[in-house]
């Protein structure tokens, strides 16, 4: 039971896929898309359940059992957290999705067989993530993150105009040479691996069994390049550059997934060599690496958000700092900034997607990307100015959203790290991240509450938001705001994940 | 690894072989500029990595492995070079790398000092079991350098993808000779993943042309800060 359970989130979207490739997009499979989102989310919760219930972390033998590796899948509460952050956030752009494409073909942007091939490629990409998080071995990890970036590569250049197919070439060659160098890091690890004589291969579970034995030589090496590697997939520097472009000029339910999630998912990978890592060489070497990359990642977000131009760019750059937030909160370690890395992933995830799929609706009904076009929004459509509004104080973190509860924990770990350089490297994220905020807040305010274009063509009818992108945004916002007031049941999946994370056996 | 299979001088000797031509061909890419050239390079490259798998499994006397020789030698020698000459037909008239960012002289410059570089980084890989075949790893290692100085200083579309095939040419070789492969599973999903991002780079060059008239990245302009 547990076993099929666990292959619920995998093999849902996969088969919805196909069900897209062969039917197309109809009335009949509009929401086909939105039930495959939510059976991930409750299988998710379904597990949580039983790994809680369960008192130690359960392996299940797949159906690979038989080929090297004993087991196929690993169902532990790290990986059943990130299932439920990839199922609310699929969830939230799957209720908005229907919309999107309904506006987008009605614009004559898009065709039918558009909408259905754009479906069938999501659900891929959520099947590919859910087999990330869920795969018991490095190397079905890394192919599971190669599939996304194939996959998406044909989701960014949807447009097919000049932008986006540069933005699909950048994407994919920056990512996938990224990626290399994670598999590179890989090889070396099973190399150190297979020397400590313990068969641990690749698998999560052996390597942290093993992990006192391997030789620092070999794992130094491979640790820098799966953190670099990986790194590049979840936006932090020095291989980031793909990002701000793929994400403004992916159509706006994949640009929440990507932002939200899978950029989660690869930083997840790195979560996960940081365990390994600290037993092999001790907590001190990745603690370095991730403090250097986020300073680094949060200085490139902050200087080039102060002048951006185009919201969707400025989106993005916020990602950049979310992601270079979770790499200190993870090179700060212990138990409480664990799970504060935890819960922001859940929240930026909620947040975001509110943001991307808004600001794919103010593409729609303005036509431009750019901020000093879009002017005085609270008046023509005060709906998606309010979710908007409300999304990016969100996204800052201020109370009551969730952002704020596991910032206020990351730097309360960091500012009381017994490190002296952790303490300093916080105050200087904390410094970066409040002039990110000024400049979100100022861009953002000028969208919405600025004085309207006049002039000729300036008066637009006002236009409604669909029901189900309201939908969506409320739900996003809210949960993110419940979230914040309290992690209710999720408390105890996050002491447990982040339990995980410290590297307890 | 033993060698008692086969006479251990011959199977050092083609072990040095093969290694020594993976890492002439990576050079060789970066000396030619003419497309077709390039790409007849790589097939080498290709049949060289087949036959350095092929020369361990001889060495481990395992069967596995030989089979594992024979795909890598039909991927890399046969369907990549093929899908990228496919390519070059659709190009047209973009046969030459024309301005890259690095010229010939400096570029060979940089292979040297890149092999160097890949030697003195995989010490601490050597000396955790020094065998012939781990010490042939840094010339696998030199080659991804190689290849991810091919990727970043060309500017035509086509030679990024080589830059690419031959970063990821030197992982599979370093993976075949440290610890004769990753597992099947994974083996096959990124043999798999490999053959899809050159498809995918493939269509992704061809709407290129079509937008910008041909396919050289200095045109990739549009998106900056």
């Amino acid at each position: 039971m547990t076993v099929a359970l666990s292959w619920v989130p995998i093999v849902a979207p996969a088969l919805v896929a196909v069900l897209y490739a062969l039917a197309g997009w109809r009335r009949a499979t509009v929401w086909l898309g939105t039930g495959s989102a939510l059976l991930m989310l409750l299988s998710g919760v379904l597990l949580a359940a039983r790994v809680l219930g369960s008192a130690d972390r359960i392996t299940l033998p797949g159906p690979a059992a038989r080929l090297d590796t004993s087991s196929f899948l690993l169902v532990d509460p790290l990986s059943v957290f990130m299932l439920i952050v990839i199922g609310s956030v699929a969830v939230l752009t799957a209720v908005a999705t229907p919309s999107y494409l309904a506006a987008e073909i009605s614009a004559g942007r898009a065709s039918a067989q558009t909408a259905a091939r754009h479906n069938m490629l999501v659900q891929t990409f959520l099947a590919a993530m859910a087999l990330a998080v869920l795969a018991a071995d490095v190397g079905v990890l890394w192919v599971a993150v190669e599939a996304t970036t194939i996959v998406t590569a044909f989701l960014v250049g949807q447009r097919r105009d000049r932008p986006a197919v540069e933005a699909a070439w950048k994407y994919v060659v920056i990512c996938s040479a990224g990626i290399s160098l994670a598999l590179l890091g890989i090889v070396l690890l099973n190399y150190a691996s297979l020397r400590t004589g313990t068969g641990a291969g690749l698998s999560w579970v052996g390597l942290t069994a093993s992990a006192g034995h391997l030789d620092p030589g070999v794992t130094r090496i491979a640790v820098v390049l799966l953190v670099i590697g990986f790194g590049t997939k979840a936006g932090l520097a020095p291989l980031h550059a793909w990002l701000p472009d793929a994400h403004s000029q992916a159509p706006a339910p994949v640009s929440a997934l990507m932002s939200g999630v899978l950029l989660a998912v690869a930083f997840y990978a790195i979560l996960r060599v940081k365990v390994i890592a600290d037993l092999a060489l001790g907590p001190g070497f990745t603690q370095t690496l991730l403090l250097v990359v986020s300073l680094v990642s949060l200085t490139v977000a902050a200087s080039l958000l102060l002048a951006q131009r185009d919201y969707k760019r400025m989106l993005a750059y916020s990602s950049i700092e979310h992601m270079s937030l979770l790499a200190l909160g993870a090179a700060v370690g212990g138990g409480a900034a664990s799970a504060a890395v935890l819960l922001h992933m859940l929240g930026h995830g909620l947040a975001k997607s509110v943001l991307f799929l808004g600001a794919g609706r103010v593409l729609q009904t303005t036509g431009t990307s750019r901020i000093d076009q879009v002017r005085g929004l609270a008046g023509s459509q005060p709906g998606l100015a309010g979710c908007l509004g409300l999304g990016v104080l969100a996204l800052i973190g201020l109370p009551p959203f969730s952002i704020f509860a596991s910032e206020l924990g990351i730097a309360r770990a960091g500012l009381g790290s017994a490190s002296p350089t952790v303490g300093w490297a916080t105050a200087l994220a904390l410094l970066l991240a409040v002039v990110i905020a000024a400049a979100l807040i100022g861009h953002t305010s000028a969208m919405l509450l600025g004085a309207p274009a006049s002039g000729p063509g300036a008066a637009v009818a006002p236009v409604t938001l669909p029901r189900t992108t309201a939908v969506a945004l409320g739900l996003g916002l809210t949960a993110a705001a419940a979230l914040g007031v309290t992690a209710g049941p999720l408390t105890a999946l996050l002491t447990a994940a982040a339990h995980t994370l410290t590297g307890a056996p | 690894m033993n060698a008692d299979q086969m006479n251990p001088a011959l199977y050092v000797q083609l072990l040095n072989l093969f290694a020594g031509a993976l890492l002439l061909t990576a050079v060789l890419v970066l000396w030619r500029r003419e497309l077709s050239v390039i790409i007849r390079v790589f097939a080498l490259q290709g049949a060289a990595l087949g036959g350095l798998v092929a020369v361990l499994a001889a060495g481990q006397g395992s069967v596995e492995l030989g089979a594992l020789a024979a795909g890598v030698l039909v991927l890399r020698a046969g369907v990549l070079p093929a899908f990228l000459r496919r390519a070059l037909a659709e190009a047209g008239d973009d046969r030459r790398e024309t301005r890259p960012l690095v010229n010939v002289a400096a570029s060979l410059l940089a292979a040297a000092v890149l092999t160097l570089l890949a030697l003195a980084v995989s010490q601490p890989l050597v000396e955790l079991a020094p065998s012939p075949a781990i010490r042939a790893v840094p010339i696998g290692i030199a080659v991804v350098l190689i290849g991810f100085f091919v990727l970043v200083t060309r500017r035509r579309a086509l030679s990024q993808l080589v830059g690419f095939l031959l970063m990821d040419n030197g992982i599979t070789a370093v993976g075949f000779l440290t610890t004769s492969g990753i597992g099947l599973v994974v083996e096959v999903g990124v043999a798999l993943d490999v053959l899809l991002i050159v498809l995918v780079l493939q269509v992704l060059a061809g709407r290129m042309r079509e937008m910008f008239g041909g396919t050289d990245l200095d045109e990739l302009r549009e998106l900056r800060d």
